[in-house]
């Protein structure tokens, strides 16, 4: 890990010791880090050397061998629907229903994020990320880099402190790739933290930005 | 910099998850008729060819209709669930239902209902109809219907508790039969008794009462139970 600098907020992730085998090999031991508001975590590595399976090992969606993660200073398994409340996970699956619209499909998972938004939110973040004129069209009749929009304007109105980013920038253009900094960059400077697997450079201007090298 | 305090913190609870879950699914029946018209037209079906297959007896018909309009709806009621988790599981839905602030327990049951809503419910409000073709006297028509209105959900419920256990299996179809079949028999003894009790002039009672317990106990054990299934599929 390279830690340059910190930004002297309290830690609010915290993972020791984290350890996952698939099978009979050994993906990672021994994994440390912390994360505190206004950073952002890249995890980096080759493929296939677990940047995935570690991302959801924080989320709880997989179970590691060892370790413990703590959200704000507490074991996540004490009270893991506190953790899920303050996180949001874009993995390389949309969740995208495709008989549903654009508008319809970012009112579902902000229900189910349990976020409180207006018809009017809703609308103005699918504007900002470029799908007002395509709002009220069936999800599968947009482009696999319009599909990761609605998941840009998803995470726009998401209350969570921490995102959980599995290779954010695939299938977006560059706009795309802008706008998506620029929601990340938004995020950070109000406090928020992210953890990132990714093979780009995300270098969101107000952040403090920081590595940790898998494999 | 930090505001966490100022951020609204996201709150979870059994009836938003449980509404979320059943508006969703029911908005995407909607969407998409044509499973839910399938379920009932294969029951339909395979009510209205015993008539032709075995010869329109009428001692006969109304021997065995109660049980084969059973058989006929357990057969449509399985049909429907192989479809019930895995869309959700291939793009994506399950793991942000397993990560959301909601306990799993509302949005597990709220799937349910509405697979019951768009399986189970249509087939009991078609059945006196399908039982006429079998000559039953409308007395018995009333219980059958009564007792697919308690015995569906069960299916549903263990149907469900099933589909979540089978995903991700290869070949998940044939092992959720082999998983759920054999789990629906009790509900097809009692269910198709009650009918032929009715029929035979003694009291259905016992069956439907064993019935309802049978409800009961699923529908405070399985909705836990189908979380639980969903979260170690998804790891």
């Amino acid at each position: 890990m390279t830690g340059k600098h910190r930004s002297g907020a309290p830690d609010v992730l915290q993972v020791r010791d984290l350890a996952c085998r698939r099978g009979p090999a050994l993906l990672f031991s021994g994994i440390a880090f912390e994360v505190a508001g206004g950073e952002l975590l890249c995890v980096r590595g080759p493929n296939g050397c677990g940047k995935t399976t570690l991302l959801r090992c924080v989320t709880g969606l997989t179970r590691p061998d060892e370790g413990i993660i703590s959200w704000h200073g507490q074991p996540a398994q004490v009270d893991p629907e506190r953790m899920r409340a303050g996180m949001a996970y874009a993995g390389h699956l949309p969740s995208l229903k495709d008989d549903l619209t654009a508008e319809e499909n970012l009112d579902f998972s902000l229900r189910l994020r349990g976020a409180r938004t207006t018809a009017e939110e809703r609308r103005e973040a699918l504007a900002a990320v470029g799908l007002d004129k395509r709002r009220r069209i069936p999800a599968r009749r947009l482009s696999a880099g319009q599909r990761r929009r609605i998941g840009l304007a998803r995470l726009a109105l998401d209350p969570a402190e921490l995102w959980v980013l599995d290779e954010p920038l695939t299938a977006l253009d560059d706009a795309g790739q802008e706008l998506f900094i620029s929601l990340l960059d938004r995020h950070l400077a109000r406090g928020g933290l992210a953890l990132a697997a990714t093979h780009h450079r995300l270098a969101p201007p107000s952040a403090v930005v920081r590595e940790l090298r898998l494999g | 910099m930090t505001d966490t305090a100022a951020r609204p913190q996201a709150e979870g609870s059994f009836s938003a998850g449980f509404s979320w879950a059943m508006a969703r699914d029911l908005t995407l029946a909607w969407r998409h008729p044509d499973e839910a018209v399938l379920t009932v037209a294969f029951f339909a079906l395979v009510a209205s060819l015993f008539p032709l297959g075995i010869g329109a007896e009428p001692q006969l018909l109304a021997r065995i209709g109660p049980g084969v309009i059973w058989v006929g709806a357990l057969l449509a009621a399985f049909l429907a669930l192989p479809g019930l988790f895995a869309t959700d599981y291939a793009d994506g839905s399950l793991e942000q239902m397993t990560l959301s602030p909601h306990p799993a327990l509302g949005w597990a049951a709220g799937k349910v209902a509405a697979h019951w809503i768009v399986s189970g419910l249509p087939l009991t409000l078609l059945s006196p109809l399908i039982g006429l073709q079998y000559g039953l006297a409308p007395d018995t028509l009333g219980i059958q219907a009564v007792s697919l209105l308690v015995g569906t959900p069960i299916l549903s419920l263990l149907g469900g508790a099933c589909a979540a256990l089978a995903l991700g299996a290869r070949g998940g179809g044939m092992l959720l039969a082999l998983l759920a079949l054999p789990l629906f028999v009790p509900v097809l003894i009692f269910g198709a008794g009650a009918a032929e009790a009715q029929a035979t002039g003694m009291s259905p009672a016992p069956h439907l009462s064993l019935l309802g317990a049978g409800l009961i106990a699923s529908l405070v054990g399985l909705p836990f139970a189908i979380g639980t299934a969903v979260r170690i599929s998804v790891d």
